[in-house]
């Protein structure tokens, strides 16, 4: 099970329609607890693949380096990552699967109609070598706001 | 010196974050890692014994790949390694 709030759930599909008609990409930094990752923040990434961003994306190594330093001095871990399907369902592809590589991790992908954001899906890499890994749908548990008192 | 693991290969390293060791080069290093936690080898490595594609090590900001002497570039005490598999995809 992915958990994330409302906002979180909101930001990553939001980052989806402003980079239409390209992919968006980040990474979800959070806990991981048996089968459950809980994301407390997600932070946008650039996609490099300006040659093909209307349907590739790729995050930087050293992007994602400096990420992970940052989480780690945040007390959190890398759990996942997202990205968007422009004019495309929220399936994983073959390309999403031959390059996923983070086993155990949350795989997000929201579809993203004419600009806007539709289904939202996670994945979860299970396995436990890149020879036996496999995708599997995964539930999204989004916590919903709750207004605050005076 | 510190190496940095990622999220899904902790398992493989006692479920440290980071594994210290000593070391002169940064093969050295890997060496040194894969020799304290041998079930990280298949990982990292590929049967022919090089580093799998996906598998990005980067000595504190710079690729490995891109430094002139590559793995053979000497390390010191302050110096760490991150291990990032790389995170593409599309569709």
């Amino acid at each position: 099970m992915l958990k994330l709030s409302e906002t979180i759930y909101n930001a990553l599909r939001k980052h989806g329609e402003e980079t239409y008609p390209h992919e968006c990409c980040g990474v979800l930094l959070g806990r991981s607890e048996g089968d459950t990752n809980a994301v407390e923040d997600a932070v946008r990434a650039g996609n490099t693949r300006t040659d093909s961003a209307h349907n590739r994306y790729h995050i930087a190594p050293q992007e994602l380096v400096k990420i992970q330093r940052q989480a780690r001095e945040r007390g959190l871990d890398i759990v996942g990552f997202y990205h968007s399907h422009p004019d495309h369902p929220a399936q994983w592809s073959p390309t999403d699967f031959a390059e996923a590589h983070w086993l155990s991790c949350s795989y997000v992908i929201t579809a993203v109609a004419k600009g806007v954001a539709q289904k939202t899906n996670s994945f979860l890499l299970k396995g436990t070598t890149e020879e036996d890994k496999s995708f599997e749908d995964e539930t999204i548990q989004v916590e919903e706001l709750v207004a605050g008192r005076c | 010196m510190k190496i940095f693991i990622p999220t899904p290969l902790r398992e493989y390293a006692d479920k440290q974050d980071a594994v210290q060791v000593k070391a002169q080069t940064v093969s050295d290093a890997l060496d040194q890692l894969t020799t304290q936690h041998p079930n990280l080898k298949r990982h990292l490595y590929s049967e022919e014994g090089k580093l799998r594609a996906f598998v990005n090590v980067y000595l504190n900001d710079e690729d490995v790949r891109y430094l002139p002497e590559k793995e053979a570039t000497t390390v010191s005490e302050t110096d760490s390694l991150s291990i990032i598999p790389s995170i593409a995809g599309g569709c």
